[in-house]
């Protein structure tokens, strides 16, 4: 049942569904789909420490990914209610009309 | 003794200093006690030190004191010190006496002025700095000296500065002198260069042993110290500004502009006479110019209306004159004159002005008439001025003065007859010009209403007149006190025919302005209608052209110049790095745009540039 | 098995795409948790059941759930997905496509000089999971629990300040 694949292609992999979500996040203007890529890239980077921990049977790679969506899982709650505040704020989610804190 | 030298110029400019920190805030008459006090505390200085003289002359004939160095860089020290000889007592005495003289009419002249402190606060610094060039026993402390007499100049000139006509004329005279400045400066980097130092007495001393006479050091060094005398005492080609300069109050002209300042450029050529007689082709140069302008501006004078004006070109000729008299080795009848005509020339000034406020600031004399009666004083202090000035034979100073610049002309060795020739044409213009107006403005049909005048102006006009008549008797204490100053002028005798001719000539010029503006005025209006005659006259009126010239040749050229230059070329390396750094900075606010994703962007961007680092580096 | 794996990778990475270039929000969410789901298969196939069972609860279950409420309070419809369209330009995924590959290309790069080390063949079984997480990374559990802690407290504050300022109509430009 177990697959055994060479380590680096599983990098690969992580490293491929990170970039994508990166590129959502850069070309993506409404803010809920800007949080879902950055979910995306969140996922990947525990995909990547999980593929490490299986190259050297350790549970620590399980363990970071656990962290990991810890992490996650709070991030995503704030980061809707901040969506819902723009929402309520402009009635859209373009997000680049947030930018008070321009130099 | 000594001591009182250097109260000479610091008590006028104590003055100044209390009028203008405290000027505001004094009343009027505080002011005025002020700013006569100090020069008048100064003139009994110098009488002091004149008693001294005569009764117990110092071993050397001099006074000399120096109060601090001033600084000391690359072989040159001057300090700060004052030379009392011969020459600077008679310059100090007569600076402090008809300064003094005009301090005291000035109370009653400019009362209820609004910038009344602020005007004898400018006098008094006036006065010091003249007393500074006059004492100064260093090039570089008489530069000073010269520096701020121009500054003053320019001040009382723009004194009432409400009306741009005054600014503007106030401007024209510190832009002209300051080309004859320049001129001076580049002589004293010749002569510092030269010589080693710029120490009058050491001048004397290392001229005659370093540079041979007629060489070109010598030659240039004096060229450019003519140069710069020529711009403060309005002569050819730096004479356009003395005209305009009368729109100052009367009192300045009386004292900046006739009396003292217009004849820096004498005392300059006298004092380093020891150069001059080095370089005689300059010298030469000298009498040229003295005796053209002594013809153009006495031309100039017949015909300007306004009674300033007749005055300004008047002294403008007879700076000429001491020009004329400097040029052919005759320097103490330079200096007679000198002393000679700032006493008449102040006289007539300040009965001008007399005339000038009794009439409600009138200054066309064609608009006066009568005056003798109303203004009696005011006509026989004129007169009396008048005739000084004309040189009229025997009775008054200016004769005096006169009779040894024109012997000394014709004693001459190049050009004597031409420059006698000259010489003797001035006088006659100047005695037309002076009763012209005399007759003028003072006698004839009475067409005006005048008001009276205070004792403390009239005050002054009668001791200038006194002097005016008197001054003749000094060349007996006069010549004591320069002997040793300045070199003997000529002392062959003269015969009594050229005598005699330059004696009468101001006589006939009064017969003539007589006949013209007295016995026969339609035949001389006639004669003015005449249209060879009509051009003659507006060329003259204009000063024979020359502001129309350097506008077209110099001021027109150089604005054009300006124009062109607008985006001023020079300044665009500087601009190019301002405009760089503001670039830079649009560019760095560009990345600061607020927006999340060009953030992210930013950060992606930069680990993709650290990965490569690390990576391939 | 190992192919299981690169049919599972494919799944992802091509519903993944999908995600990102959807214009209604409903469909990008489906296609994510298809990836999760192709991505906890794989995290099964290299004997990670412990990980698969988290991604699948908590990823797919949870937090995907919850976008869905939040999509379907902003209710995107026809108008925003015309909206989206305009966005969605290619002038805009250049810059960024451009930057990944970019990225990708360096990743590729790193790892080209393959070790030929294998994934270990045997499971990481959840018991081991859980006498690491007790025992060396006790410290790092007690920090999520407070992080989810403050995440808690943060969007239960956020709301109700939302809720507030809805009510009381004095929002408008509060940021």
């Amino acid at each position: 049942m177990i697959s055994q694949v060479p380590f680096e292609h599983g990098m690969i992999f992580a490293g491929v569904l990170f970039f994508l979500g990166l590129a959502g996040v850069l070309a993506r203007r409404d803010a809920v789909f800007i949080l879902l890529s950055l979910e995306i890239m969140l996922n990947a980077a525990g995909l990547a420490f999980v593929v490490a921990g299986a190259r050297f049977a350790a549970p620590d790679g399980q363990v970071m990914f656990l962290f990991v969506l810890g992490v996650a899982a709070a991030e995503v709650s704030l980061g809707l209610a901040l969506v819902l505040w723009l929402y309520h704020w402009q009635r859209n989610v373009d997000i680049d009309n947030a930018r008070s804190l321009r130099g | 003794m000594p001591d009182l030298v250097w109260l000479i110029p610091v008590l006028p400019l104590a003055g100044f200093l209390t009028l203008a920190l405290l000027g505001g805030r004094l009343k009027a008459g505080v002011v005025a006690a002020v700013g006569c006090g100090s020069v008048g505390l100064s003139m009994a200085a110098v009488l002091m030190l004149l008693a001294g003289f005569i009764h117990a002359p110092p071993p050397t004939f001099s006074y000399s004191r120096t109060l601090w160095t001033w600084f000391a860089a690359g072989g040159l020290a001057p300090g700060i010190g004052f030379y009392l000889d011969g020459l600077s007592l008679v310059m100090v005495m007569v600076i402090t006496v008809v300064g003094f003289l005009i301090h005291l009419y000035s109370v009653r002249f400019m009362e209820g002025d609004e910038g009344y402190a602020r005007f004898f606060a400018y006098m008094n610094l006036f006065v010091g700095a003249m007393l500074i060039l006059v004492l100064a026993d260093n090039l570089l402390l008489l530069y000073l000296g010269w520096e701020g007499v121009g500054l003053c100049s320019y001040l009382l000139i723009g004194f009432w500065y409400r009306e741009a006509a005054n600014t503007r004329a106030a401007i024209k005279a510190f832009v002209v002198t300051r080309i004859g400045d320049t001129a001076l400066v580049i002589g004293l980097f010749l002569l510092a260069s030269g010589l080693g130092t710029l120490q009058i007495q050491e001048i004397a001393l290392r001229v005659g042993r370093l540079w041979a006479p007629g060489s070109l050091a010598a030659s240039a060094a004096a060229a450019l110290l003519l140069g710069g005398a020529v711009g403060k005492s309005a002569q050819l080609p730096l004479q356009t500004w003395l005209p305009d300069a009368m729109a100052g109050p009367t009192p300045v002209s009386a004292l900046i502009h006739a009396a003292t300042m217009v004849t820096a450029g004498v005392y300059l050529i006298a004092r380093m006479h020891p150069l001059f007689m080095h370089a005689p082709d300059v010298l030469l140069v000298v009498a040229l110019i003295g005796s053209l302008t002594l013809l153009v501006a006495g031309a100039s004078a017949l015909v300007q209306k306004d009674i300033k004006r007749v005055l300004a070109y008047s002294t403008m000729s007879q700076v000429g004159y001491m020009f004329l008299a400097l040029g052919v080795g005759a320097w103490s009848a330079a200096i007679f004159h000198f002393v000679t005509h700032a006493f008449f020339k102040a006289l007539l000034f300040l009965s001008a002005g007399v005339v000038i406020q009794a009439l409600d600031n009138e200054h066309d004399i064609f608009r006066m008439g009568g005056l003798k009666k109303t203004l009696p004083i005011a006509f026989w202090t004129f007169l009396i001025g008048a005739a000084s000035l004309s040189a009229l034979p025997f009775v008054t100073a200016g004769f005096y003065s006169k009779e040894l610049i024109l012997r000394a002309a014709w004693l001459s060795a190049r050009g004597g007859a031409w420059l006698w020739i000259a010489g003797v044409a001035g006088a006659f213009l100047t005695s037309i010009y002076s009763f012209r107006v005399v007759f003028v403005a003072f006698l004839g049909p009475d067409r005006t209403i005048a008001r009276k005048t205070p004792v403390s102006m009239t005050l002054p006009l009668v001791v200038l007149a006194l002097f005016s008549i008197g001054a003749g008797l000094l060349p007996a204490i006069f010549g004591g006190l320069t002997r040793l100053a300045l070199p003997a002028g000529p002392a062959v005798p003269v015969g009594i025919e050229v005598q005699a001719i330059a004696a009468l000539i101001p006589v006939l010029g009064i017969a003539a302005a007589a006949l013209l503006y007295r016995g026969r005025p339609a035949y001389a209006a006639a004669l003015a209608r005449r249209p060879l005659v009509a051009a003659l006259h507006g060329f003259l009126l204009s000063g024979w052209g020359f502001d129309r010239l350097y506008q077209a040749l110099v001021v027109g050229p150089f604005l054009r110049l300006a124009r062109i230059n607008r985006g001023d070329f020079i300044d665009l390396p500087f601009r190019a790095l301002a405009w760089t750094c503001g670039l830079g900075s649009k560019m760095l606010v560009a990345t600061q745009s607020g927006k999340v994703r060009w953030y992210v962007m930013g950060i992606a961007l930069g680990g993709a540039v650290f990965i490569a680092m690390v990576v391939f580096l | 098995m190992t192919v299981a794996f690169y049919i599972a990778a494919a799944v992802s990475i091509v519903a993944t795409f999908m995600v990102i270039t959807r214009v209604n929000a409903i469909h990008a969410l489906l296609y994510f948790v298809v990836s999760l789901l192709a991505a906890a298969l794989i995290l099964l196939l290299l004997g990670a059941p412990f990980a698969a069972a988290m991604e699948v609860i908590i990823y797919a279950g949870a937090i995907m759930v919850l976008f869905v409420f939040v999509v379907m309070i902003l209710s995107a419809g026809p108008r925003e997905a015309l909206q989206e369209r305009q966005w969605l330009r290619v002038s805009t995924w250049i810059g960024p496509a451009i930057l990944t590959a970019v990225l990708l290309g360096e990743l590729l790069y790193v790892m080209a000089g393959a070790t030929g080390a294998l994934t270990t063949p045997a499971q990481v079984t959840p018991a081991q999971v859980g006498a690491s997480l007790l025992g060396p990374y006790l410290l790092g559990v007690e920090l999520v629990s407070m992080l989810l802690l403050v995440g808690l407290i943060g969007a239960f504050h956020l709301a109700y300040r939302l809720g507030k300022g809805e009510a009381s109509e004095e929002a408008g430009g509060k940021r």
